[in-house]
């Protein structure tokens, strides 16, 4: 009868367009959801810093460098916001990394990709960070509060990364024929990898009924990946690059274009762990966690002695 | 050698301590201890090499020859950079990291504060941003030395170590040559001599209050100020350098 009641309350709220905070009842499956897709977003971001941050120390000028390393720096600050977003729903963070540690938790696959030339920064910051905006976006209007704000400081970042990331591919595709070689081999191998990171087709997508009744989404993978389609095709079009899908062309009709989707196979397989890098980058964030550990236990030790210091005194 | 010649050096020198440690600093990035230190140290690269850029492109600007910033850090070869070996040593686990950046963090605090009162303009100015940086640098890296000192036996014995591995790398810091005396009495240069038994104070005091010791009596490397190198420095400007080399007249 009581849960009866908050539930109204907690239905009334999404209706009336309200923000759900922490301290606000909600049902346990919205909870789960929520720390599910938050979780996911932050371990994103911190396997994030890894195909980028394999190319800053080849970075090819002081400027490129220091802007990859700030915007390297700031998907650690994200993967930050986005765990506290998520501790406010009653997990730890150290719950969480031990997810992605052990492979328990999912990130996003496109991470699984190598980064092979410097175009690839070029390609990440565009198509990568250009299809997560259009995700994004959506989520500063979600229904929970914590999680809402987070993604309105984090639009505002990524949106600097795509037009750092588009930067670099007008550099390459307008300078010696190397360079626009490696930019539309960059736009050749990142295309179809950034289009299934809107999910599945709408027909096979498990988490999307849900996450649209609760206004933790508010647009549909396919419609997402529509409108990220629309978005491109003139970009690259203006960087004198091919788009590599032969049956991308406008349709006057539905005022978009055609595309092919991409191959689901590869999707599923990227998703189950046989990605080019999949378990590259888990090692990677293990040993980075492993190797760190002695330096959070010295820490801990340090804090401790001086808090029986302070308490003694 | 003429006293743009001895200018030129003198700011190569400095930019080229701050790209490398830059440099070495970001290899960190993304995979840091943990997260808010791996937000730190990068923020610390991002801090030096800033820093490496402005130095750069007054050295460009001095030398005259069309060369810009980037050419000077990537089309000049090993031999030709002149930072102390301190810089290039590898960042080896994360005390020895900690270790350098803090010898070089103090000797910087120091530095930089003199060089804000150069008569030298430009360096003055690109000093008053360095000094605001590197106070809080050294805040960091020394809290650092002070919780693996004072922390876990292990930590203890880390430090310890790259303090004993690094040591032989400080004297470099301190050396001076005929350009150098001649700019310091002129006033552009810092008398890097007048603050040595300060900042040996100083560094002391960070090492013992952490429990740990400052080895005794070390035999000081030395060939920097020469471009005579450690091995490590010819494998990371070819890491660094890669692209510019690779596609020579490219713009990036």
């Amino acid at each position: 009868m009581e849960n009866n009641k908050f539930e109204s309350q907690f239905e009334a709220k999404l209706a009336n367009n309200d923000v759900i905070e922490p301290k606000d009842w909600m049902p346990e499956n919205y909870r789960k959801h929520l720390i599910r897709q938050i979780s996911q977003h932050a371990h994103s971001e911190i396997v994030g810093m890894l195909p980028e941050g394999n190319w800053i120390t080849r970075a090819p000028s002081l400027r490129s460098k220091v802007v990859l390393l700030a915007k390297v720096q700031d998907e650690g600050g994200h993967g930050l916001y986005l765990y506290t977003a998520a501790e406010t729903l009653g997990v730890s963070r150290d719950e969480l990394l031990d997810n992605l540690l052990t492979g328990k938790a999912k990130y996003s696959s496109i991470f699984n990709y190598p980064t092979l030339t410097w175009a690839d920064m070029g390609a990440v910051g565009w198509l990568v960070d250009g299809a997560a905006i259009m995700n994004q976006v959506m989520l500063q209007r979600t229904s929970y509060g914590p999680y809402s704000r987070a993604m309105i400081r984090i639009c505002k970042e990524e949106s600097f990364h795509q037009r750092q990331g588009y930067e670099i591919m007008t550099r390459m595709a307008f300078g010696t024929p190397e360079q626009k070689a490696m930019a539309q081999d960059a736009l050749n191998r990142w295309w179809f990898p950034s289009m299934m990171m809107f999910g599945p087709p709408d027909a096979e997508s498990p988490n999307s009924e849900n996450a649209l009744k609760w206004r933790i989404k508010r647009e549909t993978n396919d419609q997402l990946r529509q409108k990220f389609v629309n978005q491109t095709v003139p970009q690259a079009e203006y960087l004198g690059l091919t788009m590599p899908d032969p049956n991308i062309k406008w349709n006057e009709d539905k005022k978009g274009y055609d595309y092919s989707d991409p191959d689901w196979t590869e999707f599923k397989n990227v998703i189950s762990g046989n990605g080019p890098c999949n378990k590259e980058r888990l090692a990677a964030r293990n040993k980075a966690h492993n190797d760190g550990a002695w330096v959070r236990e010295a820490a801990n030790a340090f804090a401790k002695k001086r808090k029986e210091v302070y308490e003694a005194a | 050698m003429t006293k743009q010649e001895a200018l030129f050096n003198y700011t190569l020198r400095l930019a080229d301590t701050n790209l490398i440690l830059g440099q070495r600093l970001s290899e960190w990035t993304g995979v840091g201890p943990f997260l808010e230190e791996d937000l730190a140290l990068t923020n610390i690269a991002l801090d030096i090499i800033g820093t490496a850029t402005a130095l750069y492109e007054y050295a460009a600007k001095i030398e005259g020859k069309g060369r810009t910033a980037d050419d000077l850090a990537y089309l000049r070869t090993d031999r030709e950079f002149y930072n102390p070996k301190l810089v290039e040593q590898p960042n080896g686990d994360y005390a020895k990291t900690i270790v350098r950046q803090v010898i070089m963090d103090s000797f910087d605090f120091y530095f930089y504060t003199a060089l804000t009162k150069s008569k030298d303009e430009t360096l003055a100015g690109i000093a008053q941003k360095a000094i605001k940086e590197t106070t809080y640098h050294l805040r960091h890296t020394s809290s650092w030395i002070e919780r693996f000192g004072d922390g876990t036996e292990e930590s203890h014995q880390r430090a310890q170590n790259a303090i004993n591995e690094l040591w032989q790398f400080t004297g470099e810091l301190f050396e001076v040559d005929e350009a150098d005396t001649l700019f310091v009495k002129e006033g552009i240069a810092v008398d890097v001599t007048a603050f040595k038994a300060t900042w040996e104070k100083h560094i002391n005091d960070i090492i013992t209050k952490s429990t740990l010791t400052v080895p005794q009596n070390v035999f000081m490397q030395t060939g920097s100020r020469k471009g005579i190198h450690t091995e490590y420095l010819a494998y990371i400007l070819l890491e660094m350098q890669a692209l510019p080399r690779m596609y020579p007249g490219a713009k990036w």
